[in-house]
């Protein structure tokens, strides 16, 4: 394991404040030119929520650079390339958004998202992100755990799981014209994951709102998972009492298990699990890091997975 | 044509096997080596400039096997060109479209046991016993491997005519297992790998078709 315990210092300290603060600046000066027009959101409303608390889940690690967070996604719902999302995600339209919460709670509702998000709840993350293909980030979130949210609506004692949706509308996400995944994506946690604490609803990165391509206005972040696991632009939110099935594990179960947890030693048929590269630091002539166990989270979240054969539940 | 010359046209026909052209200088190859090498320029010229986004090595990666897979479908589109509309003078490029294939197939082997493996021997091993698509490439390679051996003139004589053409249909599994390579590697869009191994195959059954059938002229005119 990298850190001993399971609370690092906060960016912001680690940091001296100055260096902090100009290099915020410089990152939202390139992010205003990255983005132009072309990034709602982005560079325009300077740093919404400068003001969420530092968390003492967060990682210590240096940043992935904004433009890379933002110009190398994957959410077919834009296109398959990598390149795609930021290009085609203009056509998303953020407001007004709602999401519907049911199944398994004693008050469904829909809500909209001004409901859904308390400003005075939002806390920044810096999260290691590992995506299945054997790349990572490390990424300033802003949001707050979905646990709060789930308390709010009151899952009944037949609630086992949680179910989620993205949006599905071709003619804001044009990658849903293609039969690419059995759309709309689908993804879904075990309750116990979705009540951990580490499991956050995100509304923003790097300060700000999220970009479209980042899946605005509300998407899912659970760090000690494959990327594909944090659902993007959701819509839908159920409890249910069984265990939902993913668009990914539809596509392909032999490749994509529901649990899809970070794990070295489960191969992946297409990647080997074992190492990733980092982007954005690390020359091309560096080896591949190797890749941690629950992506360095194992500390907080193994107990979820005792007596479980990963093997099995990959 | 460009390598047309003011000989006959019996001449331009069969330039390619009997010399009958070719004494001064043409610009055609030059500059078809020019423009395949530009894929790579651009490459080289981005990474330096860190215009390659997020994951380099992935970039890399895709663009120097995509280009090694087309200008492998280049290569094999020369015979059925050439025969099918009597456009002989195309035979002249094949060895240089081959060798260009190869030579994106190299550093595309490259970027995956320098960038991605970085030479861990191990690890390389493990992927080959364990994925298929790992397998189907590399073997594709060592398909290509004496082919490249054996390009030059002497060579060829040396091997003699029938021994060198029966080992170059090796190119065919090559192309085969290079298509079905990429298949097996996307994730869920398998929309332009089939691209390519439909080309690939439209090409090869191609061959099947009676020379000068979509000629204008009815027969050939080499004699």
């Amino acid at each position: 394991m990298r850190t001993r315990r399971p609370y690092s210092l906060p960016w912001s300290q680690v940091t001296p404040e100055k260096t902090y603060l100009s290099r915020r600046r410089l990152l939202a000066a390139a992010g205003a030119m990255l983005g132009g027009g072309l990034l709602p959101g982005l560079g325009v409303a300077s740093s919404r929520f400068a003001g969420a608390p530092a968390s003492r889940f967060s990682t210590d690690e240096p940043l992935t650079p904004l433009k890379h967070v933002t110009s190398y996604n994957n959410f077919y719902e834009f296109g398959t390339g990598k390149d795609d999302p930021a290009r085609n995600a203009h056509t998303l339209k953020t407001t007004p958004w709602a999401v519907e919460i049911g199944g398994e709670v004693t008050r469904p509702a829909t809500v909209g998202l001004e409901e859904l998000i308390q400003p005075a709840h939002l806390e920044e993350r810096i999260y290691r992100l590992r995506c299945v293909e054997g790349w990572s980030m490390v990424i300033p979130w802003v949001g707050f755990p979905l646990a709060d949210l789930l308390k709010r609506f009151q899952p009944t004692s037949r609630a086992n799981y949680v179910a989620f949706e993205t949006l599905y509308d071709p003619e804001q996400m044009p990658g849903q014209k293609r039969p690419v995944l059995d759309w709309p994506y689908r993804e879904g946690l075990r309750l116990d994951e979705a009540m951990h604490p580490l499991t956050l609803l995100t509304v923003g990165l790097y300060g700000n709102e999220l970009p479209n391509q980042n899946g605005a206005p509300l998407r899912l972040v659970v760090p000690w998972k494959y990327g594909f696991k944090s659902i993007k632009s959701i819509v839908r939110i159920r409890l249910t009492e069984q265990r939902p099935t993913t668009s990914w594990e539809m596509a392909n179960a032999r490749e994509y298990g529901f649990y899809s947890n970070v794990n070295p030693e489960v191969d992946h048929p297409r990647w080997s699990q074992a190492r990733e590269r980092r982007l954005g630091e690390e020359s091309l002539f560096q080896k591949k890091r190797p890749t941690l166990m629950f992506n360095g989270y194992g500390e907080q979240v193994a107990h979820l997975y005792q007596g479980m054969d990963l093997r099995k539940y990959y | 044509m460009a390598s047309r010359l003011p000989i006959s046209t019996r001449g331009w026909i069969c330039a390619s096997t009997t010399k009958v052209v070719g004494t001064g200088w043409r610009w055609d190859k030059p500059l078809l080596l020019m423009v395949a090498l530009m894929p790579l320029g651009i490459l080289i010229w981005s990474l330096f400039a860190g215009q390659l986004g997020a994951n380099p090595l992935e970039t890399l990666t895709h663009e120097t096997g995509e280009w090694a897979l087309r200008l492998l479908l280049a290569t094999l589109a020369v015979t059925p060109l050439a025969r099918l509309f009597l456009w002989t003078g195309l035979y002249r490029y094949r060895r240089m479209l081959g060798l260009l294939a190869f030579s994106y197939g190299v550093l595309h082997l490259l970027c995956y046991l320098w960038f991605d493996q970085g030479w861990l021997l191990v690890e390389i091993g493990r992927d080959l016993l364990k994925r298929p698509f790992i397998l189907l490439g590399m073997s594709a390679f060592v398909l290509l491997l004496p082919l490249a051996a054996t390009s030059t003139d002497r060579i060829r004589r040396w091997l003699g005519a029938r021994r060198w053409r029966r080992l170059h249909r090796l190119i065919y599994p090559a192309a085969l297992l290079a298509a079905v390579h990429f298949l097996l590697l996307v994730k869920a869009d398998r929309f332009e790998p089939l691209i390519y191994l439909g080309i690939l195959l439209l090409l090869l059954a191609a061959r099947g078709l009676p020379t000068g059938c979509l000629s204008r002229r009815s027969s050939p005119r080499t004699s």
